[in-house]
C-alpha cells in the first residue's frame, strides 16, 4: 500500500489528472508488484520521519525522470545492487511530467534511431513485465514533405532505416488521407510512414520504470537534492546530499535541466554542456467525433510541427525558429512548475496546425503548455564518463527526445558501466566530444537558439553552424578570410572549406542548400588540381597536438602499450598507427613523431583532444617523471601539398627536400624563411606528396607570407578542407570519428600492415587481433566508385547510404566525395557478408571482387564498383615509394 | 488652385477679413506674386480650428490615389532623428538615455521648429519644441537663439568672465552647447552676426550683475533667459539693421510669432519652462507597468482659466470684453503667450514707424499695417514663462514635449500609453490567457495575427516620435493605425493639409531609470 501513496504522489495527480485514472485501476497488481520486490522504505517529506538515507552504495543516480530511472532499471538487469537513486522532488516532476509522448525513430542519426527502436520495443512490454498501465498505443507515424527536398531528405531517412530493419514505408499524399482523417494534403508531395511508431504517457513510463527498478532492489529517494559530488585523486568516492552523505564508487548525472548545475557544483568541476529552451504545445478538448487514440502522429517538419491525437482531441507543439532560452543564470525547482504559456509565441506553430489541420479551426483549446527542454551544441545528447573524473557518468541533453531515447540510452550507458563500452559505437553521443570550451553560458545560449529549430529544419550535406562560431581560430584566420576563406566549425576551431576567388559569388546560404551538385564544385575542382599540378597550401591548426616526455624511457613503454605500431624507431621518424582498444577497436587514429629518444608529439583528430587525452591518462602510469601536455595551442600546422612543395621549401630554407634527402614520414626542425624551429614532417594526410610544417603561433604569419611570395612561381594557392576530403577519398584514405571507430580493428580497414604483433610489448587489443587474424574478418571497408551517376543531375552521396551486393543489403558507406581525377563520385564504406548459418561469415576476395555492387541514395541505386585498394594510377605522379600505402590518413572530417 | 481658394472662402465666411498676419511674414518672396495664396496662407493661431477634419471624405479635394507603405514610411520619417546619451561619458552619470524627436509638417513650409543641445560649461541637457505662427521666422529664431541664452543664464559667474576675455582677445571660445541636430534643421548664416552681438550684450549685462562665485537659479536663469531674448528680438526689430535682408529678417522675427516648451534636464532635476500651448508630459510607470501621464506645463490659452484671469487682470476692466474674445486674445491669438508678435506688444505709433522705416517690402501689403481691434493697452502678450520643476523618480520612463498639433489630435493619456508600450516593447502586451473561457483554436489564431500585426506596425518604426505621429495621423476610432487612413492623410494638398491637422513635432526624451534610482539615494 505504501508503495501506492508513492506512485499516485510521484506522479502528481493534481497537475495530470488524465494519469490518476489509470494508476488507480492497476492498484492491485502494484501491490502484488510489491510483495515480491523487496522494496526499501521510500523516503518523501510528508513523511514525518524520512527514511535515513544509506550510507553507502555502489552506484548513485541523480535524477528521477525517464532518463535517471531506465538508467537504474538496466543496471540492476544487468546485475548491479547497491543502486540509489535520488530524486530532489518527484519522481518524473521535471521535464518527463511535461513529455508530448511520442517515442518516434525518425531521428538524424543510426545510433539515435537504435535507441529509439530499442526504447519501443522495451515501453511496449514494460507493462507486462511491471502492470504499470504505460498508455502504450502502436499509433504509427507519418512524416510530412511539403516540397522536394523534404521529400528526399525523407527517402534518405527511409533507406537508412531499412539497413536497421525498422519497417518504413515512402507514401503518396493520398494515403496519407487515408492513414489520418484530419490532414490536408494538398500542399504535400509524399511522405513517410512509420508504422511501429507509438505513443505512450511518459510519467507512466517513468513509474513503470521505477516500480520495475525497485523491483531489481533499486532504492529510490525522493526530496532528496544532491549538493555535490565527492572526488579523490580523480575517482569520486561519494555524494553529499541535504540529506547526508553516501560513499559509492560511480555517480551518475541524470539531472537534465539541472545537470549543467549539478556538473559545476561538483569538487573537481564536470562540464555538462546543455541549455534549457521553452518548448510549446497545444492540447485541445476533444474534437466533435473523437478523434481515435491510435490515429498516427503526424510530424510536419516543415510547418514546425508535430501533432498526436489525446483523449478525443490533439496535442500539438513544435520546434520554432525563435526559440526562448531561459535559465541561463540557473534554475530552481519553483520556476520550471510555473512556466508561464505564451500564446503570442506560438502563434506560427498554431497557424502551421491550421494550415495543416484546417478542420480543427472549431475545436476548442484545452491548454497551451510550456516545458522547457534542454539542448546540447550538436543536436546530440550526453552520454558517458567524463572526461575529468572516473566513476562520474552523465546521461543528459535529450533534445527534447528524451521519451525516444531513454530506454536505449540507459541500457547504452548500462553497458558501459558494466563493460567499460557500450554494445555499439555511441562516439556521436560521447560526452568526451566536447571540452571545457563549450561550457560557456553564452556559447550555450546562443547555440541553443540554433539547435531547436533545426530540429526540424531540412539538413542537407555539410551544413554547419552558425552561432557560437570564431571560439578559436589559427593566427592566418585574417589573412585566410580576407582571401575569401569560407569557414566550417570543429570543435570549436575555424576551418577552410575552400576559397571563393575575388569576383565569385557564390549563392546565399539558404540558397547554396541541396541534395545535388554544390555551388562551390568548380571552385574545389580548381584547388584539388592545384594540389596534384603545382602546390596548395592548407592550414590544418586545428588537429590535436600532445607531447609526451619522461626521464627514462617510461615514454616509450607507455606508447608501444597503447599503438598497435612499433614506436621503437629512430628519432625523426614519423608512424602511423592506432590507439586499440581491448577489442581490437580504434580508440583513436594517430600519427606519432619521435623527437627524442624520450618524447613523442603525437598528432590526433581535432575532434580527439578530450578523448585521447582521458584516454592515454587513464593508461598512463602515476609516474612523475612522465609528463603528458596539450600543445594543440602552441602550433600552427600548414599542410603544403603539391609536386612543387618540395621547390618551395628548399628555397625557404636552403636545404634540399628532394626524397632522397627527405625521405617520407620523416620530420626535421629546421629554418623556414627567418623563422628557426619549423618542424618539418614529410607527410601531408591526403596521399599527395608534400610537407606538414608544425610552426610555433608566433612565426605563423611570418611562415605563411614567405610561403605565398615565394610560391608565386610555383602557382601556390590557398586550399580548404573540401579539397583534402576529395584527395583522401579517392586515396581510400579512412578518418577516425566518420569511417574509423572503436568497433572497426585495423585488420577490417586493411591495415594490417601498421600492425606489429612481433614487438616486444604487448599492445593494448593484440590478443584481440590475432584472434580475428585467425578467424577472418566480418566485415572489410571497401572503396566504391558510383558509375552510371550524372554528378550535374542525380542526388549526391553523403554518408550513411546502403551498399547492396547482389540485390542483398551488405553494409553502409561512412563517407564520400567526388573524386575529380577519376571524375566519379567515391564512396567509402563497411560490408559484411549475409550469415547463412547465424554465425557471421568472413569476408573473401571473391565477395568484394564478384557482386554486383550498388548504392542506394534516397531510394535510387547506382551501379557502383567495389575496390579493396585505391587506382594505383593516382599515385602516378609520385616517385614511386615503398611506403605509398603508408602516408597518413586520418584528418578532421 | 482657385478651386481650394473658393473652398476657403466658403468654409472660413466673413472671418477671412479679419486676417491680420501680413503676407510679408510668409517665408518666400516669391509668394508675393500670387496674392491669392498669400492671403490664404493660413494662420496657424489667429483662426478657429477646424473641427471638420474627421469628415474628409466628403471633402470636393479628395485625393484619388493611395500612398503605398513605404512611401508613407519615406514621408514620416525624413526628419527623424535619434540620439543616444552614453550612460556614463566619462565624468557624470546621465539620468537621460536618450531622445528621439521627429516633425510632421502641414504647413508649407513647416512653421514648427524643435531644439535638442548638451550644455557643455554647465550639466545637464536642453530640449525645446518651438510652434510658430504667422511665418516661422521667429520659431527659427528661438530654435537657434534661445539655448544660448539659457546656457548663458546658467553659466557661473566665473566661466562667464572667462568668456567675455576670450571675446575680447579674441581667443576662440569655449563651445557652450553641443547641438543634436536633424540636417534638416538649419542655423541661418547671415544673422549670425547680429545673434552673437546681441548674446555678448546680454552676458555682459549679466557679469554685471552678478558676483563670484554665484550659483544661478536654474528657475529663475530660464525665466531670464526668454525675457531676454524676446526683448531683444523687439529691440532688433525696432533698431533695424544697415543690411536690407537683415533689417527685413529681424522685422519678419519680431512680426511673426512662437511658442516655446523648453525642457532642462540635469541629473534628477527636470524644469519645463512653457510660454504658449506647447506642452510637456511626463510618461510614468505604475507598479503593474502600465502608463500614466503626468502634465508639467499649463497651456496658455482661453482654456486656462488662471490664465484668462491674469490676462484680465493685466488690462482696464474696460477691455475685459474685448482682451479675451471668442477664445482669443483679442479675438485673434490662441496662445495667450508668445514670443515674437509685436503686433500684441509694440504702441501703434512704434508699429507705425518701424514699418514706415522698414524695407520697401513692408509697404507693398496692407497687412502690414493692420493693427489689432481694440488694442487701447499694450502690451497685450508676454514672452515669460511659466516654469515647473520636478524630481525625477526612477518610475519617470520618459517625457513628451510636443506642439500643440499632437496634443490636439491624441489626449495624453493615449500619448503616453503609446509610447510606453513602443519603448517597453512588446513584451508589454498584455499576454493572453485562456483561463477557464472557450476559446477556439481558429479565433485564437485570429487574435494572435491581430496582435502580430499590432507588433509589426511598431517595429516599423526605429524612432518613438515617428511611431507617435504615425498614431497622431492614422490612428482610427479603435486606437490602431489605419494604412488607409494615414495614407489620405499624408496625401493631402499642400494648400489642405493644413485644415486637417496642424503642424505636429515631438521630442521624446528617454530616462535611464538605474541611473535616477542610483540618484536619489
Amino acid at each position: 500500500m505504501h508503495s501506492c501513496v508513492w506512485s499516485s504522489r510521484a506522479l502528481s495527480p493534481a497537475l495530470l489528472p488524465r494519469l490518476f485514472s489509470d494508476t488507480r485501476c492497476c492498484g492491485p497488481r502494484l501491490d502484488r508488484l510489491v510483495l515480491w520486490g523487496s522494496v526499501r522504505l521510500l523516503a518523501t517529506a510528508q513523511d514525518s520521519h524520512p527514511t535515513p538515507l544509506p550510507s553507502q552504495a555502489r552506484v548513485v543516480i541523480c535524477g528521477g525522470g525517464i532518463v535517471g530511472t531506465s538508467v537504474a532499471y538496466h543496471l540492476a538487469k544487468l546485475g548491479w545492487t547497491e543502486i540509489v537513486l535520488l530524486e530532489q522532488g518527484r519522481l518524473g516532476a521535471g521535464t518527463t511530467r511535461l513529455s508530448a509522448g511520442i517515442v518516434s525513430v525518425a531521428k538524424p542519426i543510426a545510433i539515435e534511431s537504435q535507441m529509439a527502436d530499442y526504447s519501443n520495443a522495451l515501453y511496449e512490454r514494460l507493462e507486462e513485465e511491471t502492470g504499470v498501465k504505460t498508455g502504450f498505443v502502436r499509433t504509427g507515424s507519418l512524416c510530412l514533405a511539403q516540397n522536394q527536398d523534404r521529400f528526399i531528405s525523407l527517402k534518405r531517412l527511409a533507406s537508412r532505416l531499412k539497413v536497421l530493419g525498422i519497417a518504413c514505408d515512402v507514401v503518396k499524399p493520398k494515403d496519407v488521407a487515408k492513414l489520418h482523417p484530419l490532414v490536408n494534403i494538398h500542399d504535400l508531395v509524399g511522405a513517410l510512414h512509420l508504422p511501429r511508431d507509438a505513443v505512450v504517457s511518459a510519467p507512466d513510463v517513468n513509474h513503470a520504470l521505477a516500480m520495475a527498478a525497485v523491483g531489481h532492489g533499486v532504492q529510490i529517494y525522493e526530496r532528496t537534492s544532491v549538493n555535490h559530488v565527492l572526488v579523490e585523486k580523480g575517482h569520486v568516492t561519494g555524494v553529499e546530499t541535504e540529506r547526508g552523505t553516501i560513499e559509492c564508487e560511480y555517480f551518475v548525472n541524470c539531472a537534465g535541466q539541472w545537470a549543467y548545475e549539478l556538473g559545476q557544483s561538483s569538487e573537481v568541476k564536470v562540464s555538462v554542456p546543455l541549455h534549457g529552451c521553452e518548448h510549446f504545445y497545444l492540447l485541445t478538448k476533444p474534437l466533435q467525433e473523437p478523434l481515435p487514440p491510435n490515429t498516427p502522429v503526424v510530424m510536419d517538419m516543415d510547418g514546425r510541427i508535430y501533432v498526436r491525437a489525446w483523449q478525443g482531441g490533439v496535442l500539438s507543439g513544435g520546434f520554432e525558429k525563435n526559440p526562448k532560452p531561459i535559465f541561463t543564470e540557473g534554475r530552481n525547482q519553483l520556476e520550471i512548475q510555473n512556466m508561464q504559456e505564451d500564446w503570442d509565441h506560438f502563434e506560427p506553430m498554431l497557424s502551421a496546425l491550421l494550415r495543416r489541420m484546417p478542420s480543427l479551426e472549431s475545436c476548442e483549446i484545452h491548454q497551451l503548455v510550456n516545458c522547457p527542454e534542454s539542448f546540447t551544441p550538436d543536436m546530440r545528447c550526453l552520454m558517458g564518463e567524463t572526461p575529468g573524473v572516473h566513476g562520474y557518468f552523465v546521461l543528459a541533453g535529450m533534445n527534447s527526445s528524451g521519451l525516444s531515447f531513454a530506454g536505449g540510452a540507459g541500457k547504452y550507458l548500462a553497458e558501459w558501466m558494466t563493460y567499460g563500452y557500450p554494445s555499439a559505437n555511441v562516439w556521436p553521443l560521447d560526452i568526451k566530444r566536447f571540452g571545457n570550451l563549450q561550457s560557456s553560458r553564452t556559447f550555450l545560449r546562443h547555440r541553443v537558439m540554433e539547435v531547436m529549430p533545426l530540429l526540424y529544419e531540412l539538413k542537407v550535406p555539410r551544413w554547419d553552424f552558425q552561432t557560437g562560431r570564431q571560439l578559436r581560430t589559427s593566427p592566418l584566420y585574417d589573412r585566410l578570410d580576407t582571401q575569401g576563406a569560407r569557414w566550417m566549425e570543429k570543435h570549436g576551431f575555424e576551418r577552410a572549406k575552400y576559397f571563393v576567388p575575388a569576383g565569385k559569388d557564390l549563392l546565399a546560404l539558404d540558397q547554396s542548400k541541396t541534395f545535388y551538385k554544390p555551388d562551390w564544385f568548380d571552385i574545389v575542382g580548381a584547388e584539388v588540381k592545384c594540389c596534384k599540378e603545382a602546390v596548395c597550401v592548407i592550414d590544418m591548426s586545428s588537429f590535436t597536438k600532445f607531447e609526451l616526455t619522461s626521464s627514462g624511457d617510461q615514454a616509450l613503454e607507455l606508447l608501444q602499450r597503447l599503438c598497435a605500431n612499433d614506436l621503437d624507431v629512430p628519432v625523426g621518424h614519423i608512424v602511423h598507427t592506432g590507439m586499440l582498444n581491448e577489442r581490437g577497436g580504434y580508440e583513436n587514429d594517430c600519427s606519432v613523431v619521435r623527437l627524442s629518444k624520450n618524447s613523442f608529439f603525437i598528432i590526433s583528430p581535432t575532434d580527439q583532444q578530450v578523448h585521447c587525452w582521458s584516454w592515454i591518462k587513464r593508461h598512463m602510469p602515476s609516474d612523475t617523471q612522465l609528463h603528458l601536455e596539450d600543445v594543440s595551442w602552441k602550433f600552427t600546422a600548414l599542410n603544403l601539398i603539391g609536386p612543387r612543395a618540395m621547390d618551395v621549401l628548399s628555397e625557404l630554407s636552403y636545404v634540399s627536400m628532394t626524397p632522397e634527402h627527405f625521405p617520407s614520414l620523416f620530420c626535421k626542425e629546421m629554418s623556414v624563411g627567418y623563422a628557426n624551429g619549423i618542424r618539418v614532417m614529410s607527410m601531408t594526410h591526403t596521399g599527395e606528396p608534400g610537407f606538414m610544417l608544425y610552426i610555433p603561433i608566433e612565426y605563423a604569419l611570418h611562415v605563411y607570407n614567405e610561403v605565398m611570395a615565394v610560391g608565386q612561381k610555383y602557382g601556390i594557392r590557398n586550399a580548404g578542407y573540401y579539397a583534402l576530403r576529395s584527395l583522401r577519398i579517392e586515396k581510400f584514405f579512412a578518418f577516425w570519428g566518420q569511417d574509423l571507430e572503436s568497433f572497426t580493428t585495423p585488420l577490417e580497414c586493411g591495415r594490417e600492415f601498421r600492425v606489429k604483433f612481433d614487438k616486444h610489448t604487448d599492445f593494448l587489443g593484440r590478443a584481440a587481433l590475432l584472434q580475428q587474424r585467425q578467424e577472418g574478418v566480418t566485415r572489410r571497408f571497401i572503396m566504391l566508385v558510383l558509375e552510371d551517376h550524372d554528378t550535374e543531375l542525380d542526388l549526391w552521396p553523403w554518408w550513411g547510404e546502403p551498399i547492396y551486393r547482389n540485390r542483398e543489403l551488405v553494409g553502409v558507406t561512412t563517407s564520400s566525395a567526388y573524386s575529380y581525377t577519376l571524375e566519379r563520385h567515391v564512396c567509402l564504406g563497411f560490408v559484411s557478408p549475409p550469415s547463412l548459418d547465424g554465425t557471421p561469415a568472413v569476408v573473401t576476395p571473391d565477395f568484394i571482387n564478384r557482386g554486383d555492387y550498388e548504392v542506394d541514395i534516397a531510394g535510387q541505386r547506382y551501379p557502383a564498383k567495389a575496390k579493396l585498394y585505391p587506382f594505383s594510377s593516382l599515385f602516378a605522379q609520385q616517385r614511386r615509394r615503398k611506403d605509398d600505402m603508408e602516408l597518413s590518413n586520418f584528418q578532421g572530417k | 488652385m482657385a478651386v481650394t481658394c473658393q473652398l476657403f472662402r466658403v468654409i472660413c465666411g466673413r472671418e477671412l477679413g479679419q486676417i491680420w498676419a501680413p503676407a510679408i511674414l510668409c517665408q518666400t518672396c516669391c509668394q508675393f506674386s500670387h496674392p491669392c495664396k498669400a492671403a490664404n496662407q493660413p494662420n496657424a493661431k489667429s483662426y478657429p480650428r477646424w473641427h471638420l477634419s474627421r469628415a474628409y471624405g466628403t471633402s470636393a479635394a479628395r485625393p484619388t490615389y493611395y500612398l503605398t507603405p513605404p512611401q508613407v514610411n519615406s514621408i514620416l520619417k525624413a526628419n527623424e532623428y535619434s540620439f543616444k546619451v552614453p550612460e556614463f561619458d566619462g565624468k557624470n552619470l546621465s539620468s537621460v538615455m536618450g531622445f528621439d524627436s521627429n516633425q510632421l509638417p502641414a504647413n508649407a513650409p513647416i512653421e514648427d521648429r524643435r531644439s535638442a543641445a548638451t550644455c557643455l560649461q554647465t550639466r545637464g541637457m536642453l530640449y525645446g519644441v518651438f510652434d510658430g505662427h504667422a511665418g516661422c521666422a521667429c520659431a527659427q529664431a528661438l530654435s537657434e537663439r534661445l539655448f544660448y541664452y539659457i546656457a548663458v543664464s546658467l553659466l557661473p559667474h566665473e566661466t562667464r568672465v572667462e568668456l567675455e576675455n576670450a571675446v575680447e582677445s579674441g581667443r576662440p571660445l569655449q563651445p557652450i552647447l553641443q547641438w543634436h541636430k536633424h540636417p534638416n534643421d538649419y542655423f541661418s548664416r547671415e544673422a549670425s552676426h547680429l545673434y552673437f552681438s546681441s548674446l555678448r550684450t546680454y552676458w555682459q549685462e549679466l557679469l554685471d550683475l552678478s558676483t563670484a562665485g554665484e550659483q544661478p537659479d536654474v528657475a529663475e536663469a530660464l525665466v531670464n533667459a526668454f525675457k531676454r531674448l524676446d526683448n531683444d528680438i523687439s529691440l532688433e526689430a525696432q533698431v533695424g539693421d544697415a543690411n536690407a535682408f537683415l533689417h527685413y529678417w529681424v522685422l519678419r522675427v519680431a512680426f511673426s510669432g512662437a511658442t516655446a516648451c523648453v525642457a532642462h534636464v540635469d541629473g534628477n532635476d527636470l524644469h519645463i519652462a512653457n510660454t504658449g500651448d506647447g506642452r510637456a508630459v511626463l510618461g510614468v510607470q505604475e507598479a503593474d507597468g502600465s502608463f500614466s501621464a503626468l502634465t508639467l506645463s499649463n497651456d496658455h490659452n482661453a482654456q486656462n482659466e488662471a490664465e484668462v484671469r491674469r490676462v484680465r487682470a493685466e488690462h482696464p476692466r474696460a477691455e475685459a470684453k474685448t482682451v479675451v474674445k471668442q477664445d482669443r486674445l483679442l479675438g485673434l491669438l490662441m496662445p495667450f503667450r508668445a514670443f515674437g508678435d509685436v503686433k500684441f506688444k509694440w504702441s501703434i505709433e512704434l508699429q507705425r514707424r518701424v514699418l514706415e522705416s522698414g524695407p520697401d517690402q513692408l509697404h507693398e501689403n496692407e497687412h502690414a499695417k493692420f493693427i489689432p481691434p481694440n488694442y487701447h493697452t499694450p502690451p497685450y502678450l508676454t514672452a515669460e514663462p511659466e516654469i515647473i520643476r520636478h524630481r525625477l523618480r526612477p518610475q519617470d520612463r520618459f517625457l513628451v514635449l510636443g506642439s500643440d498639433g499632437l496634443w490636439e489630435t491624441l489626449h495624453r493619456q493615449e500619448v503616453v500609453r503609446i509610447v510606453g508600450e513602443y519603448l517597453t516593447g512588446v513584451h508589454q502586451q498584455q499576454p493572453i490567457t485562456v483561463g477557464g473561457y472557450k476559446v477556439t483554436l481558429g479565433q485564437m489564431q485570429g487574435l494572435l495575427q491581430e496582435r502580430k500585426a499590432r507588433i509589426s506596425s511598431t517595429f516599423e518604426d526605429q524612432n518613438a516620435a515617428t511611431h507617435l505621429i504615425r498614431h497622431a495621423v492614422g490612428s482610427n476610432e479603435f486606437g490602431t493605425v489605419d494604412h488607409e487612413r494615414l495614407s489620405k492623410m499624408l496625401s493631402l494638398p499642400e494648400e489642405l493639409a493644413r485644415m486637417y491637422r496642424d503642424d505636429i513635432t515631438v521630442i521624446i526624451v528617454q530616462f535611464n531609470p538605474h541611473v535616477i534610482g542610483a540618484q536619489q539615494k
